[in-house]
């Protein structure tokens, strides 16, 4: 039987996100239990709030690990979601320098304005420009609109990690994917029907 | 590139949708319920639901009424009434909305906006601010739904909440509130031209046209509005067409994403 879990480490929108992947068909539970990542085939990693405050709830639960074995040992697919894509790299500085998960390589800086009508956080909705070939778009054209919330980005060391990109304060990476591991920096539960589909596509994986 | 949003309010006031005019006279308009789901069917861009007397009431927001609704809401919800601490902000989010809106206790409670900013991040507290016009021409803060004077002027206020953390600014004219005669366009660019986050107007909105001032002339990153979508033919979907005729960058009316 196919379960997703909902990583609970006391930061994100799990009421949305779980309702999203339900109305999409998935059986879902959410966890704050590390250990039950070995029950799952896929894993939602959602994060609202700042990066250091995310990093030091994932350490203290015991996160940081179990997520490593399941995407690198076992091959789980693991989506993170805002933050939760953000908390995918190195390192980040929101809230001080802190170490990330490291499972996709990069660093998370501070959106910074190129003109002076642009606003920060970047809210609402944009265009997400891909390549059009990887299974996580199916059936979603490039340049369709997701729903942003955020002030921080993730800037990808390898551009062969980068899924998608954005247009604000130049352009500025949307999405990720390295082998199991993928990220949107989109709310896809918040999305509509394109958010939706590209739920469908991530449990197709 | 970021597109513009259109915003419907629902406001809520003992459990019944409500519409008033200068925040007055309130006529009720139907439930939450259905409004919801239609608007969540439409796929707007986000909603806004007030709940306009629990700070009067001196009464809690209503969780599980929010808890009900936002499990039929699907767009980025942002909920706001009678919220007074940290506790209450953590019981919304987990209740279902995306942000809180947070206007008479960011008067009475220094420091409430900056302790959610750190705690709930910025881009979950919209600073709302509901301004009058004097008879001098200058602008000033209410609070509790319009009737008290906070001695604040509007645009100092907007700076202070950005300098403290709130990640957008909602900025609702008292004096256009409900009369569908367009937004106050002067007190929009006097907001939009003090803060460097997302300003989203309110008040006013009677045609499609206005929403077009508001972001045209106003800068408005976003339009709220209510009584344009309550008593008129009007539908959001439609204003987003206006819009993009008009060369405003909307999200895509079409959504090319197939239904399955």
């Amino acid at each position: 039987m196919s379960k997703t879990l909902i990583v609970d480490y006391g930061m994100g929108n799990l009421g949305s996100v779980k309702r999203a992947f339900e109305e999409c068909g998935t059986d879902v539970f959410i966890s704050d239990n590390p250990d039950d990542c070995e029950m799952a085939d896929h894993i939602v990693l959602p994060g609202v709030g700042a990066f250091a405050d995310g990093m030091a709830a994932l350490t203290t639960a015991g996160w940081v690990d179990a997520l490593h074995v399941a995407t690198q040992q076992d091959n789980i697919p693991l989506l993170g979601i805002c933050l939760g894509m953000q908390l995918l790299a190195d390192k980040g500085f929101e809230g001080g320098e802190t170490v990330g998960l490291g499972l996709i390589p990069g660093e998370v800086r501070r959106l910074v304005a190129v003109t002076s009508e642009t606003r920060i956080p970047h809210v609402g909705w944009n265009e997400v420009n891909h390549g059009g070939k990887h299974p996580l778009f199916t059936g979603i054209p490039t340049g369709v609109d997701f729903y942003f919330v955020h002030s921080y980005h993730f800037v990808t060391a390898n551009d062969d990690d980068t899924l998608a990109v954005t247009p604000y304060c130049g352009s500025f990476v949307s999405a990720v994917a390295r082998n199991t591991v993928y990220g949107t920096q989109f709310h896809p539960e918040k999305s509509s029907r394109a958010g939706f589909q590209l739920i469908r596509n991530f449990m197709a994986l | 590139m970021l597109k513009v949003r259109i915003i419907p309010t629902l406001l809520w006031k003992n459990l019944g949708l409500v519409k008033g005019i200068g925040f007055d006279s309130w006529r009720r308009v139907g439930t939450i319920m259905p409004a919801v789901k239609v608007y969540n069917t439409r796929q707007v861009d986000e909603l806004i639901v007030v709940d306009i007397s629990a700070t009067s009431e001196d009464r809690l927001p209503d969780f599980e009424e929010v808890r009900e609704f936002s499990a039929e809401c699907f767009v980025p919800l942002t909920v706001g009434g009678g919220i007074r601490n940290i506790e209450d902000i953590k019981q919304l989010l987990r209740a279902g909305a995306d942000k809180v809106s947070i206007n008479t206790a960011a008067f009475e409670l220094p420091g409430l906006i900056s302790d959610a900013a750190e705690r709930f991040g910025s881009q979950c507290v919209v600073a709302s601010i509901d301004a009058r016009k004097n008879s001098n021409g200058s602008y000033r803060c209410f609070s509790r739904c319009g009737t008290l004077d906070t001695g604040r002027e509007p645009s100092e206020w907007a700076l202070e909440m950005e300098r403290r953390g709130a990640g957008e600014i909602l900025i609702t004219s008292v004096d256009r509130d409900g009369s569908m005669k367009g937004y106050d366009i002067e007190l929009i660019q006097l907001i939009t031209s003090r803060v460097r986050i997302p300003v989203i107007a309110s008040g006013g909105a009677g045609n499609y046209e206005h929403l077009f001032e508001a972001i045209d002339m106003g800068k408005a990153a976003a339009v709220a509005a209510a009584s344009i979508f309550h008593f008129t033919e009007q539908t959001p979907l439609e204003a987003r067409n206006y819009l993009a005729a008009r060369g405003i960058p909307v999200r895509d009316a079409k959504m090319v994403v197939p239904l399955s």
